[in-house]
């Protein structure tokens, strides 16, 4: 008898931790998945750009890259980094209102 | 509890399905609610299976034989450390095991991706429950650890002698965290294959977890090795046996997909490569789970039996037919972003480190299944054994050691003239200078390989030691701190790269334990008497006493071993055999106790310089005419009890055990009182303990990798490098 209560316990358990989220009501397939998934794409893309950004500046303070070897790839780093930022830039414009920019306001100066 | 645990089983079988159809259903036609209810049934499933894993431990901690797995695993005797680990030596709770551990991990990657990768999350989450759902139907239909006997026996058999060791406690754990890690990128490249989100998103959530993976798989690895240099008798770590092969295969190619990952990170490059690297790493894993639990090749480590065969061959059969197609699916959409721009660049050393690790990958994958191969083209069974492997594997191994001490030098995407002055010039030197030293050592110039390798391991510790110092030196000129503080801030903001870099050396030197133990290692089988001596690599090695003790556990018959170098004494060993009772009665009363499985405790001396090894077998021959005596003499006894007034037959029975028990201790003390020659295998392995720091050093490199960075600094530094962008975008949109 005990056995039998533990289980359905766990059964009611079990129903309710999965079925919690159908309660809350069918929401619906996101009409913007496509975009969100494109930012998110972009966002993981920019991020492993500033990395690549550290690292070169990392490599250039180690000796591995001489002074104008990093100018050279660190202009094509920005360069890629902002048209990353760009194409973010115009994705968030498609998604909607809440689309803050991407990156903070220029410094003035 | 046992109803509970099988009931749990069920219950947990169809929260797996459920949790299928309802991520698919959320996926591509349902919605977010759908999605969400697939998620959570992951976390219930964790949460049925870890109570039911808890009634399977606590039968086994309670000796409760009711349990068909426990009396067949365990007994009264059966220490409780071991007791809580026998466990895992039955197939049944090894399956257990196996996706309890699925539905933990998956959970925990499922709840940190859960306002990520969103498209790709609920496919992910199909796929793993597919594989949970797989594992539940073996526990239900194939191997049930719930099932209980008729008839409960007063003990039960007890576990394997070979498993009683500290290194089992961990290692099937470890290498099933391993095996079920892995697959969580599996489940999230099917899911972006499908999706078509083939972009560095699902490759960023789920790449703490492919490390996670390699470094339990490396772990357990390499426990499984110790196990073997100090429990298994015959002196070594690895035998190319087809369970350590099982296991190392996924790990060779998930050290190539961590590595490639940083290429489509970072340039949009080799999609297809990864996605191909990491569907074999998830097939290679359940491969190396089928190995071991079906018995399909024979294996010191194989301790499943063979009726799981045709599920898993259909499991993997599915897994490598869908992976294929999947790829060619979407071949259109794996193309990549960019080209390498050149050959001497970071991205082409980890390119050319992905062909050694998928070259070594093949040769151990074709060594193990040549038994099968052999047979199916030929009809008879035939097996390759460490020359075969050592042919490929050294010189692969070779260039795979060399290019980790390379990797760190070359930046990526190019490397200059000037870059290799800077960089390579103190690895090339310490190299030279490391094999001219070893070539002045007598004999060394015998063993051109371990030359070469300790040569390249010379290379790859300064190439890591330079990185670590010019690091330190950067960040002491901008920060303005002692060498100490800026090399753990350097680090600690770097430590995906320095992390690496550590590995890298603890590679190198596990690979030196390897090399330099295995090519001037001194071996010696020899019998000898107490008092008696033997020179081993100018030890001398003196079999100064027999012991002997016997237990209800077991009956050990060892020796104390003196080891002298020069009249000097150096250390004293200890090494036994132990010898476990036997269940077949048709042993005799007393010959059952010298007559069931046995293992060995090795006497190690181990150093920085040298292992000093030695293990005993000693020989029962001797003692069969006296075994033998006792049998007929207790035989005779029992039936006189057992013919006799049954009012005294149980105080009899008692007496008789008493006296039965005594009569085995005196048997075996005779190897002390009256000892004869025994057995010795004697080893002196330079730098072997070499291979223990050296996993040690990688896997802590390993944590450091997997250590995530502070959210706060993380913050801070993208919102530093993205200021700076900000500001070139607003100068070119001005």
């Amino acid at each position: 008898m005990i056995e039998l209560l533990v289980v359905f316990a766990v059964v009611l358990a079990v129903v309710a931790v999965v079925g919690a989220p159908l309660r809350r009501g069918a929401q619906g397939l996101d009409p913007d998945a496509a975009a969100r998934a494109e930012l998110a794409d972009l966002e993981a893309a920019k991020e492993a750009k500033y990395q690549e950004i550290r690292d070169a500046e990392l490599d250039m303070r180690t000796g591995k890259l001489s002074d104008e070897d990093h100018r050279v790839l660190d202009g094509e780093l920005r360069a890629e980094a902002i048209a990353l930022l760009k194409r973010l830039d115009a994705v968030r414009a498609r998604v909607g209102a809440d689309a803050a920019p991407v990156a903070p306001p220029p410094a003035v100066g | 509890m046992a109803t509970v645990g099988r009931a749990l089983l069920i219950v947990a079988f169809a929260v797996a399905l459920y949790g299928v159809g309802a991520s698919l259903y959320g996926a591509f036609a349902g919605g977010r609610a759908w999605v969400d209810s697939g998620r959570r049934a992951v976390y219930a499933l964790a949460g049925v299976l870890t109570i039911a894993f808890a009634i399977m431990e606590i039968a086994f901690l309670r000796s409760d034989f009711s349990f068909d797995v426990v009396a067949t695993h365990s007994s009264t005797t059966t220490p409780t450390f071991y007791k809580a680990t026998a466990a895992w030596s039955s197939q049944e709770g090894s399956l257990l095991l196996w996706v309890w551990l699925l539905s933990v991990w998956s959970s925990l990657a499922l709840l940190v991706t859960r306002r990520r990768v969103r498209e790709v999350a609920p496919v992910a989450t199909a796929v793993l429950l597919t594989f949970a759902s797989f594992f539940l139907m073996l526990t239900i239909f194939f191997a049930q650890p719930f099932t209980t006997l008729a008839a409960v026996p007063q003990e039960g058999t007890g576990l394997n002698p070979l498993l009683r060791h500290p290194a089992m406690m961990f290692h099937p754990p470890m290498l099933y965290s391993g095996y079920t890690l892995f697959s969580i990128p599996f489940a999230f490249a099917i899911g972006a294959l499908i999706t078509r989100r083939l972009n560095a998103e699902w490759i960023v959530s789920t790449r703490r977890f492919a490390l996670a993976a390699w470094l339990c798989l490396g772990v357990g690895i390499v426990l499984g090795a110790r196990w073997s240099y100090t429990e298994l008798g015959w002196g070594g770590y690895w035998a190319w046996d087809p369970v350590e092969n099982a296991s190392l295969l996924p790990w060779l190619t998930g050290t190539a997909f961590i590595h490639s990952i940083m290429i489509q990170e970072r340039r949009g490059m080799l999609k297809v490569w990864n996605a191909s690297l990491v569907l074999a790493t998830g097939t290679l894993a359940i491969l190396g789970t089928f190995l071991v639990r079906s018995g399909i090749l024979d294996s010191i480590h194989a301790f499943g039996a063979s009726t799981l065969g045709v599920p898993f061959l259909i499991l993997i059969g599915a897994m490598v037919l869908g992976s294929v197609g999947l790829v060619v699916w979407r071949r259109a959409d794996l193309t990549s972003e960019h080209r390498l721009d050149s050959l001497l660049s970071r991205e082409a050393v980890f390119l050319f480190q992905n062909v050694i690790l998928v070259g070594l990958a093949f040769v151990v994958w074709w060594g193990t299944f040549f038994p099968l191969i052999s047979e199916a083209v030929t009809g008879t069974r035939a097996s390759v054994g460490p020359p075969w492997f050592d042919k490929y594997i050294v010189p692969l191994a070779f260039v795979l050691v060399a290019l980790s001490g390379i990797g760190p030098l070359v930046p990526w995407r190019r490397l200059t003239w000037a870059s290799v002055r800077r960089g390579f010039v103190l690895p090339a030197l310490a190299a030279l200078v490391t094999v001219l030293a070893l070539l002045a050592v007598p004999g060394a110039w015998m063993e051109p390989k371990a030359a070469a390798f300790t040569g390249v391991v010379a290379f790859v510790l300064a190439s890591v030691g330079q990185e670590l110092w010019r690091g330190m030196r950067a960040r002491q000129a901008s920060a303005r701190e002692s060498a100490p503080v800026a090399l753990a801030g350097v680090v600690r903001r770097n430590r995906r790269r320095y992390g690496g870099y550590v590995v890298h050396a603890g590679f190198a030197v596990l690979l030196l334990g390897v090399a330099v133990s295995s090519s001037f290692q001194h071996a010696r089988d020899i019998s000898l008497r107490p008092g008696q001596s033997a020179r081993v690599d100018g030890f001398d090695i003196t079999y100064v006493r027999a012991t002997a003790r016997a237990a209800s556990e077991k009956i050990s018959l060892g020796a104390v071993l003196d080891i002298s170098k020069h009249g000097r004494h150096v250390a004293t060993l200890r090494t036994t055999r132990g010898f476990y009772p036997s269940q077949d009665i048709s042993q005799g009363i007393v010959g059952r106790f010298f007559g069931g499985e046995s293992e060995s405790e090795v006497g190690l001396r181990a150093g920085l310089g040298r292992d000093i090894w030695t293990v005993i077998n000693p020989n029962l021959a001797p003692l069969t005419p006296i075994i033998e005596q006792g049998n007929r003499t207790f035989r005779r006894a029992m039936v006189g009890i057992m013919t006799g007034p049954a009012a005294k037959r149980q105080q009899a029975v008692a007496q008789l055990y008493a006296l039965r028990d005594a009569a085995v201790t005196a048997v075996a003390r005779r190897f002390v009182t009256s000892p004869w020659p025994a057995d010795f295998r004697f080893i002196v392995s330079p730098l072997a303990t070499w291979i223990w720091l050296g996993a040690i050093i990688t896997f802590l490199g390993g944590l450091l990798a997997l250590w995530p960075a502070p959210a706060a600094a993380r913050r801070r530094v993208s919102a530093g490098y993205a200021a700076r962008v900000a500001r070139e975008l607003a100068r070119t949109t001005q």
